[in-house]
């Protein structure tokens, strides 16, 4: 379970997320919408140590994630997709994924995850020699989650992974996403196609520059009339 | 004309020896730029560490009955702690608090703190370091080609053929290049940047130790100035080569060590005396701008790409 408590992050005299509370529980899907710069990818950046907290509280199954190293997290297991992807341009595929594996001590099951993960995206196996900078963008974000899944997670952290996508790769994106939540992972996913990230979730928060304004049951936010109008286009 | 042909396979092998030098050293240059994106000005001066070491070691090897060239050892160690302590002490709060041009007047401070430091202990003059290794000449036909050129350009190459292989497929190697891309990304796959980059520093400074050993077999004399014009020239065979590139520091070194040695015994001839062989460093530095005119990347190194 992760648990944010009263979290506030400021970069110098900007305040970037003020006082947000949020839960996820095992098993769930939770979505994060908000316009740009509404403090997302901040909140993200903040549970997995890239930025620090000005104050607050992040536990994630007992443990202060504020007060854990960034590179510890994921063997706490939790991963962390981040927003455009940032895979290892210069590495192969097969190499992209082999830093997924980074923090297991147990390298010896290299070859079975690698295969877990063409499971899931066979496009990068046929890919699996090419220099990940070549690969298209959706592609990337195949590579982007499959990295991730290397490093055995129970919970995701995922950033936009919709963005710059084509209608067709994001239901495909979606359909990996719904597919991990059924194997019992859990997710938190920042999106600004709010659509997408209230179908697909059990609950959701609303950022609004830096404070959560909304929050519930995905169904309900996605048929409420304030959240049709500002984020649904309807 | 065979004579002509010979003193010019000899000249190559020279350039070679020296070369192989640079190119060790300029890999300590392009590993720590790939990691940091900082030309550590105080590399060239490892060298200079590395060969007072061997200096003062050797002796006591030699006492032991112990081959000379063990003094590579602690040349390595004592190269590999000042490599370690100059980014831990300087670089890394300077990184963590200024930019990139505060880092490059540090790195300038360092270079002179150790030049000066080593001029206060040992004093300005040259000293000499004792014999390391003797090896006789190889001779084919008329070729003559010394015992210690050889050995040089052999362990350059094993060097070099060895890092490729450990930043290729280690595991620690996989993570230098994913740091020297994307340090944030690298710190969720779980790599610990700040050990990463010492462990990079590390390489760098045993490297420069090796190359201080390949160095005082051919030329025994060691001066707290020494590592200034190696190191400037060892600098840009790394950007000759491509900064950041491995491979492209090797090349560059080689490519630089022949250059110079063909200009030195030229030249003279060439130009009919109108420039002589006191100007090899003027022109092995204009061809770097040549080349960097043509290929602003270096030889072998990529277009930097536009971080988004």
């Amino acid at each position: 379970m992760l648990e944010i408590k009263n979290l506030s992050v400021s970069y110098g005299a900007i305040d970037a997320v003020k006082d947000i509370s949020l839960t996820v529980n095992d098993g769930e899907i939770v979505s994060l919408i908000g316009a740009n710069g509404a403090g997302k990818t901040t909140t993200l950046h903040t549970i997995t140590g890239l930025t620090p907290a000005k104050s607050g509280s992040v536990m994630f199954n007992g443990v202060d994630l504020l007060k854990t190293h960034g590179n510890k997290i994921v063997t706490l297991g939790m991963a962390h997709i981040p927003e455009g992807r940032h895979v290892f341009t210069r590495m192969s595929v097969q190499e992209n994924l082999e830093m997924g594996a980074f923090s297991l001590k147990d390298q010896s099951h290299m070859a079975s995850d690698l295969n877990m993960v063409f499971g899931y995206f066979p496009r990068l196996k046929e890919r699996r020699n090419q220099l990940s900078g070549t690969l298209s963008g959706g592609e990337q974000q195949m590579l982007a989650m499959g990295r991730a899944l290397m490093s055995h997670p129970n919970t995701i952290l995922m950033d936009e992974p919709s963005m710059g996508l084509s209608p067709k790769l994001v239901k495909e994106i979606f359909a990996i996403i719904r597919k991990l939540h059924d194997e019992g992972i859990t997710v938190l996913l920042v999106e600004q196609n709010a659509k997408m990230a209230l179908s697909i979730a059990d609950r959701a928060y609303v950022l609004e520059t830096g404070r959560i304004t909304m929050e519930g049951d995905a169904q309900d936010l996605l048929h409420d009339e304030q959240v049709r109008k500002a984020y649904l286009g309807a | 004309m065979g004579d002509q042909i010979i003193m010019f396979i000899s000249q190559i092998f020279n350039g070679l020896k020296i070369g192989s030098v640079y190119s060790l050293v300029a890999l300590g240059y392009t590993m720590v730029y790939g990691i940091i994106r900082l030309i550590n000005f105080a590399h060239g001066d490892f060298i200079m560490v590395g060969s007072y070491v061997l200096m003062l070691t050797i002796p006591f090897i030699i006492a032991c009955g112990l081959p000379a060239w063990l003094a590579v050892v602690p040349a390595i160690l004592v190269c590999v702690a000042v490599g370690v302590i100059v980014e831990k002490a300087a670089y890394k709060p300077v990184r963590e608090k200024g930019n990139n041009m505060t880092a490059l007047i540090t790195a300038i401070a360092m270079s002179l703190l150790l030049e000066n430091g080593s001029q206060a202990i040992f004093g300005a003059d040259y000293q000499t370091v004792p014999t390391i290794i003797q090896i006789p000449t190889l001779a084919l036909g008329g070729l003559k080609i010394d015992g210690a050129t050889i050995l040089t350009v052999l362990l350059g190459l094993v060097i070099m053929v060895a890092l490729q292989l450990f930043v290729k497929y280690t595991k620690q190697g996989k993570a230098m290049r994913a740091v020297s891309e994307d340090k944030e990304a690298s710190i969720l796959m779980g790599v610990n940047v700040n050990s990463t980059i010492t462990l990079t520093f590390a390489i760098g400074s045993g490297l420069a130790a090796v190359a201080s050993l390949m160095y005082c077999v051919s030329y025994p004399q060691v001066s707290p100035m020494m590592g200034a014009m190696l190191g400037l020239k060892a600098f840009v065979a790394a950007v000759l080569g491509g900064i950041g590139s491995i491979p492209g520091a090797m090349v560059g070194g080689l490519v630089i060590g022949v250059v110079e040695s063909l200009t030195k015994a030229y030249i003279g001839t060439i130009t009919a005396g109108v420039i002589t062989s006191a100007f090899s460093d003027a022109i092995v530095f204009g061809i770097l701008i040549i080349v960097l005119l043509v290929k602003p990347s270096g030889l072998m190194g990529e277009p930097e790409s536009e971080k988004v």
